[in-house]
């Protein structure tokens, strides 16, 4: 993009200090400028939130996540390892 | 804490067997998760969750129950996955750069972003979607994996990061900002929009 005081790569610098809040009023207001007349950072921006969305959908607590199950011979293991002390 | 914990604890305190074997049974699978997560070897990840499980019997008495078991177990298991992290044969750190994004002189992207397509909830729950997911973590270097998966899918806040892994809070940070660009660079191939089906 052209006309703005931040290059597309430094707002790709500063995207997760956006949006953690952690941006400086002056700077952010020029970071949102630029996404407001850059396309591509602003898909750059969307998709980098679907990575962190996607990241987050492994978690245990996300919705859908599947039960864990432990192997026996761990159980077993744990349960004999502390009965005898180790 | 919840009455069920209070009962568990009790009977661990008291020695109780039975309360121990309650103990691994509910817990160790999610725990096994945990440590495969970090570790991404099955072995290491068992050894780490018998480390973990030995660890919390022994500080049992010291547990206060100001969180849940759970939370408190989860904690363990982490330290565990990341001791047995640390005890591996030392690697030479490997770059993340190719997996970043690539500008030109001037600040523009060499290949600007294209939309991709959008992911309903249903889609990302998918057993497929997920395993796509874990198969790009599975990718970064692993001083950036550790950090990405302690953060985003273990849900430490970066103070507890940092401490964990012996760095500061702003090079939590740096490394995560790296780890998320560079897995976004991996899964864009599969996700533009017009490509093949999600997951």
């Amino acid at each position: 993009m052209s006309g703005s005081r931040m290059t597309c790569q430094e707002l790709a610098d500063f995207l997760m200090a956006y949006d953690d809040g952690e941006l400086p009023g002056g700077q952010r207001k020029v970071f949102e400028e630029h996404l407001g007349v850059c396309p591509p950072c602003l898909t750059y921006l969307e998709t980098y939130r679907e990575t962190v969305r996607l990241g987050k959908s492994l978690c245990d607590d996300a919705e859908g996540a599947p039960p864990h199950e432990c192997p026996e011979e761990l159980i077993e293991a744990i349960l004999t390892a502390r009965r005898s002390g180790e | 804490m919840s009455e069920d914990d209070a009962r568990l604890l009790e009977g661990l305190r008291r020695g109780d067997d039975a309360a121990y074997e309650e103990l691994v049974r509910s817990q160790g699978g999610r725990l096994l998760a945990v440590t495969r997560r970090i570790l991404g070897d099955e072995d290491d990840a068992r050894d780490a969750v018998q480390e973990a499980f030995l660890s919390a019997f022994k500080s049992i008495d010291r547990f206060q129950g100001g969180s849940l078991v759970s939370t408190w177990l989860h904690r363990i298991a982490v330290n565990a996955a990341l001791m047995k992290l640390r005890s591996r044969r030392r690697r030479p750190e490997e770059s993340i750069d190719d997996l970043l994004p690539k500008y030109l002189d001037d600040g523009h992207p060499a290949q600007p972003a294209v939309p991709w397509k959008n992911l309903s909830d249903a889609q990302l729950i998918r057993a497929e979607t997920r395993k796509q997911v874990r198969a790009a973590i599975d990718q970064l270097p692993e001083g950036y994996r550790t950090v990405l998966v302690l953060r985003d899918i273990e849900e430490l806040d970066t103070a507890e990061a940092a401490e964990l892994l012996g760095m500061t809070k702003n090079a939590v940070k740096t490394r995560l900002h790296r780890a998320r660009q560079a897995l976004r660079g991996l899964l864009d191939p599969e996700l533009q929009a017009g490509g093949g089906p999600p997951g």
